[in-house]
This record gives C-alpha cells, structure tokens and sequence, in this order.
C-alpha cells in the first residue's frame, strides 16, 4: 500500500495491479454488506427507524448550540471535566496536558476515528507519550505502522496470513499461525498486561446525551470498558455533532448502528458513562475543528448527521476497489469524501469524482445522508473554485460550445465516427483510457438523426 | 398524445437502432412522435464533471426543442434523471417546470403513462437485466436491494411480456457497472474493473444477452465483452420489446 500517493485514481490504479487481491477485498466487504441487507430487512419497521433517526440528527443540527450547552452542565453535574477544543490541534495540547498533570507517559486508546482526524497518536508520541491502541484491527494496523482502511474494520485489507507474519514479528507468536482464534488469543494476552498497566485510558464516543450528560461507546471487544474502568484517567474525545437529545433517542440509533456496520443486531457492548468511579477523573473533549464551519453550509451540513457506521464504504464498488487508503484520509469511502472536502478543499478535490454516483451509498445509510448527491454538489463547487486541471476546464468549455450548436454537433458527430471507422487507431491505442480495458463501439453507417431524415422528414 | 423523443447524443451516433426501435415502439402503442431535429445532447457529461456551469448552453437549447409537448421520452434513465434534476436555467422556467414534469425513461413511460399490458415481441435468449442506477436509483424504475420494501421492476415487467424471454438470476441484482460518465475513463482502473466483475455476474450465469434501459452502460460493458471475445452481447431493452429478427 503506498500512502504517499494523494490522488485516489493513482492509488486505484496501484491497488488494481493485484487483481485477485482486490477480488477478495471485494468479497470480504460485499459479504458485509450482505450481512447488513440480512439483518436490516429482518426489521420491517426498518425505513421508519432510518426516517426518525435522521429526523432526530436534523433536530440537533439546528439546535446543536443548546445541546451542547445542556450537555455541559449536566455532565459537569455529575462530576465530569468537560473541555472545549476549537481544532486538531488544541485538542491534541488538551489531552496532552491532562497526561501531563498526572505525569503519565503511557495511555491505552480503544477506537476513535475522531483521534486518527486530529493525528493525536504521533502528537503525543512527539512528545514522549506511548500511546496503544487496544481496538484488535487498530492495534495491527499501528503495529504495522500504518493507518486504519476502515472506520469499522481498520484492517479489512489485512490478509489472516499476513496478521500472523506481523504478530510473529512483534508479538512473538509461531512462525506461519494464521488461525484467528490463535492469533487473537496472542493479542489479548499481549494488551492483558498493557491494560493492568496503565494508569490513563483514551475512547471515543458514539453518543453523548444532552438530557444526562451521558455518553455511550459502543464496541465488540469491550476493550474500551477494559480500559476505562482499569484507569485512573478516563479521557472522551467527540465531535460535537455526536450529541443526541434525550436517553430515549438511544433506541432508535443503537438498533441502527450495528446493523448498519456489521449486521449484528447490536454491539456488544454498549457502555453508558455517566459518573466517574471514586478517585477517578473522567474528562470530555468536545471538538469543533470544522464542524461548526461545516455546519453553516446549506448544501452540506445534513453529512454531520453520520454516525461513523461504515455502511456506506461497505457498499460502495468503488471502495471495494480501491481500498481504503486511496481516499489519504481518517475518513474513506463516500462519507470521507462529502466530509473531507470541508476540512481541505484543494487536498480532497480528487475525492468527490471517485464516485460513479451510483447513489447505494444514500439507499444504505442509517440516517439517511443525501450521500451521492453531495459528490455531486462538491463537484460543482470544486470546478468553480477552479481546482479542476486546466486542460479539463478547456475541454469541457470546448464541448459545451459545440454540444449548444447542433450544425457544430452534427458535423463532430460524423468526424467522430469517421475517424473510428477510417482511422481507429487514432482511439484505439493505449493513450486512450477507454481502450485500456474495452474495445471502442463500432460505428454505424450512420447517425439516428440521418436516418430520420432519410425514413420520417 | 404528441410525445417528443428525446435521443442521447451517444445513442444518435452510435446506436441508432436503439433510437429507432424506440421510435417505432412509441408508434406502435398509439403515441404521436417527433424528433426535435435540433436536438444535441442533455449536458450531462459536463454537469456530472463538475460544469453545470458550461452545460449552461445545453440546457437552453433542450428548453427550446422539447417545450409544448405532452411528453417527452427517452430510451436512457441516465438522461432522463439529468433533465428531470438539472434542467434549470435563467431564461425559460415555466417551459423548463414542464420538461421537467414531463420527460419519462422509455420503461416507466410504458408501465406508468401508456400502462402497456401486452407487447407483441419473441426473444428466445437466455437474458441477463443490468439495472442501471440512475434509472433505478434515481428514477426508481426498479426496488433497491439497498431498501426494505416491496421488491417491483418497471422493466423486468415489461420483458415479462416477451414470448419466450428467459431471464437469468444474477449474485448482485444491482451493482453499477462502473460506467459513470467521465468516470470511465478518469477512474479507468476502478471503472474497468467493475464493469469486468458486473460481466462476468451475467456470463456465469450463462446470459447470450446483457439488456438495460441504459445504453451507456451496456456500450461500457459491450468493451469489455468484444476485447475478451466472449459470445455475450448486449441489447437495449428497446430492441427487444420491438421486436428484433433474431
């Protein structure tokens, strides 16, 4: 996998050389999908809960001001220290600094896509904090020294044969195991001792609730519990837009999320923290860093409403192809590439045409994110802005011209299929994408239009 | 009725027994045609490129040649959606709120407006149904596996009329083929390989033929199966429910 490469058609490219690895990379994610297409059409009130969910995301949209703040005093209420971080970057300081004061230099993080976003992990290395990741695919993906594909399975693009080469390497287990139990059980053993040992805990946060000053993480592995309540220091990083407003709304997005993820009726665990532990201190960053940027933009706010369920990237045919690390963000898939673009325009603008806007992406989505057509939105906005290369801009201007002038079109049109029938390897030659793959389609003796005014003028 | 027959510019200059077979469909169930003869192209290639902006010219020029008709119709879903979105422009909104209203894939102009219950029309073929997206997902000529609902296709009920069709079942009812516009050649790698594995769905499950309501998909996959000499072809739906000479 090369993560330098920035550009998702060059890295597709890259990924393609392979093929029967992007055949079974298919295969794993599709039969994920299956598995959510089994356990959604299982729930005949399924379109109503992804109605209601959205319904609620849209209400604490535009409302998100007062939540947070009704989020803050009742969490504050019940002991917790709650932090309010602008961007990556003040986030990063805010955890460091609560280390700090506890002088801690080691820290067990379950999952947290919000952390991978703000590159909290090589910060706090930067500044002599170890920090381990206890998610099983985390935890290999960082010992691969490599970031997560996935936002749910952070090393779906890792081979069982290849973990077991990794964990033979770092965690000493036999040369050429590939038996997942195996192999798992190596890793528990392994994070085990490193959940005894460390005195701080960093997790995520799939809900936090306005109304208690609650939040929940849900997790398969429960390895957030483990570390939460083995830690003195329990640290939270959200996004702001994960708050929902009341306990209740919990039924509708818990039903939803696993799912929608994996096609398991539920995580799990789903753990609700709501009060720290006798001497322990649980502290919530809360974390703008675009969103409320984001939030202000008419034809984009509604993809805050995402709750990270992955469901979307495990339909998509075009990241089954491609592979995570071709979106080069935390983020992949179509959410990355409706999110990404509000962080950085001019990084991400090759993210928005990695789609065939085939629109499965919205159809899968639990709270009913206008997915496909924000690609095509972002498109338009990224062309207008100008970040499109220049050649692209002439041609299309040029074919835009010729398209609203039918003498000009008509004559292009026969120049066209002149060529394909007298020259064809001016088009049929490796220089032409199309030719790469397919064959060019034969042309007829002539065109509809000819013909109409030949049989019907 | 008077129906306007709206004909992608691909389909005009590569396959014109696409556009004829609709025509001549169109005839046969009592409609009224014309053929706007200064018709050129939908300007969905620059729009989906990111340059609504340059199709600007397109759609001015569409609102000219399909206004005053009681329908208009297409043997592309892909357009059809491009029309029925995007269609807007400054100069000529109410004719625009009526294209809009009005323009109709071929299928579900059938199924809905004609309400078509029997097609005089023999296929004896092994068949293979590509639901392309836009008319599936955009204009919901047939359910998403996606979805929890009432499974119906608008097309399949139509071939459903044809003597001796034999439609094949295929492992992903619904995955794109990777065409895409632009897509297909800007994201060549991805988009050759979809179109690849959505081939070899049909061929595995032994289809002569791979038909849709899209021509661009099937001239995407038509590519693939001429370079890997493979004995399966393509057709547009059109050609069936006309009636072709096999």
């Amino acid at each position: 996998m090369n993560s330098t490469i920035t550009n998702h058609a060059d890295a597709a490219i890259q990924f393609n050389l392979d093929e029967p690895r992007v055949d079974w990379h298919d295969k794993t994610l599709w039969f994920i999908r299956e598995k959510r297409d089994l356990a959604s059409h299982a729930i005949p009130e399924w379109e109503q809960l992804r109605e209601y969910a959205s319904q609620i995301k849209n209400n604490v949209l535009s409302n998100l001001s007062q939540y947070l703040q009704e989020f803050e005093k009742n969490a504050i209420a019940n002991g917790v220290i709650v932090h309010w971080a602008a961007d990556a970057a003040e986030h990063n300081q805010i955890v460091h600094s609560i280390l700090k004061k506890h002088q801690i230099d080691r820290m067990v993080k379950s999952k947290s896509m919000l952390t991978e976003e703000c590159g909290l992990n090589e910060y706090l290395e930067h500044n002599g904090i170890e920090v381990i990741d206890t998610d099983l695919g985390e935890r290999i993906v960082q010992l691969a020294k490599e970031p997560p594909s996935h936002i749910v399975l952070p090393c779906i693009h890792w081979k069982k044969e290849e973990i077991g080469e990794l964990f033979h390497k770092h965690l000493g287990t036999d040369k050429g195991a590939s038996d997942p139990k195996y192999l798992t059980a190596a890793a528990r053993e392994h994070l085990r001792e490193t959940f005894l040992t460390r005195r701080a805990a960093l997790t995520g946060v799939n809900f936090a609730v306005a109304e208690t000053g609650e939040f929940v993480v849900s997790t398969n592995e429960g390895n957030a519990d483990m570390g939460a309540h083995l830690a003195d220091i329990h640290i939270a990083c959200m996004g702001i837009e994960k708050i929902i407003p009341q306990q209740q709304h919990l039924g509708v997005f818990l039903r939803l999320l696993a799912r929608s993820a994996t096609g398991q009726p539920i995580t799990t665990y789903s753990s609700h923290f709501k009060k720290p532990q006798p001497h322990q201190e649980v502290h919530i960053v809360l974390v703008d860093n675009g969103r409320s940027v984001h939030l202000g933009k008419e034809d984009f706010r509604n993809s805050l409403k995402c709750i990270r369920c992955a469901a979307c990237m495990n339909t998509c045919p075009v990241y089954r192809r491609s592979g995570g690390h071709s979106y080069h963000n935390a983020v992949a898939g179509p959410i990355g590439s409706i999110l990404t673009p509000n962080f950085d325009m001019r990084a991400n603008k090759d993210l928005p045409f990695a789609s065939t806007l085939c629109g499965s992406c919205s159809n899968v989505c639990p709270v009913k994110i206008d997915i496909h057509d924000q690609l095509y939105k972002w498109r338009q906005v990224l062309m207008k802005e100008g970040l499109g290369p220049t050649t692209k801009n002439a041609s299309m201007k040029m074919m835009g011209w010729v398209l609203s002038k039918p003498s000009l079109y008509n004559i292009s049109g026969k120049a066209a299929r002149l060529v394909l029938k007298y020259s064809p390897f001016v088009v049929s030659n490796k220089l032409n994408p199309w030719y790469k793959q397919r064959e060019m389609p034969a042309p007829p003796k002539e065109s509809f239009k000819e013909w109409y005014k030949k049989n019907r003028g | 009725m008077r129906v306007a027959l709206f004909i992608p510019c691909y389909v005009d200059q590569f396959y014109p027994n696409v556009a004829i077979a609709t025509l001549e469909l169109l005839e046969k169930h009592g409609c009224t045609v014309t053929y706007p003869l200064k018709q050129t192209c939908c300007g969905q290639p620059m729009a989906n490129s990111g340059y609504e902006h340059e199709a600007e010219g397109c759609s001015m020029l569409f609102a000219e040649n399909f206004a005053g008709y009681d329908y208009i119709v297409c043997p592309s879903g892909s357009c059809t959606l491009h029309i029925k979105h995007h269609l807007h422009t400054e100069k000529n909104a109410p004719e625009e709120a009526h294209i809009r209203k009005t323009v109709y894939e071929l299928c579900e102009f059938m199924v809905d407006v004609l309400k078509v219950d029997t097609i005089n029309a023999s296929f004896p073929h092994k068949v293979g149904m590509h639901q392309s997206c836009h008319g599936q997902r955009g204009l919901h000529l047939s359910q998403m596996s996606e979805l929890n609902a009432e499974p119906y296709s608008k097309p399949g009920s139509l071939l459903a009329m044809v003597k001796d069709v034999e439609l094949i079942q295929l492992d992903r009812i619904d995955e794109c083929c990777g065409f895409g516009g632009t897509f297909c050649v800007a994201e060549e790698a991805v988009s050759g390989k979809m179109g690849k594995d959505r081939v070899a769905d049909h061929v595995r499950h032994e289809a002569e033929y791979i038909t849709g309501a899209d021509m661009s998909c099937l001239m995407h996959m038509e590519g693939i199966l001429k370079r890997q000499n493979s004995n399966t072809k393509v057709i547009h739906i059109a050609e069936i429910l006309n009636g072709i000479d096999n």
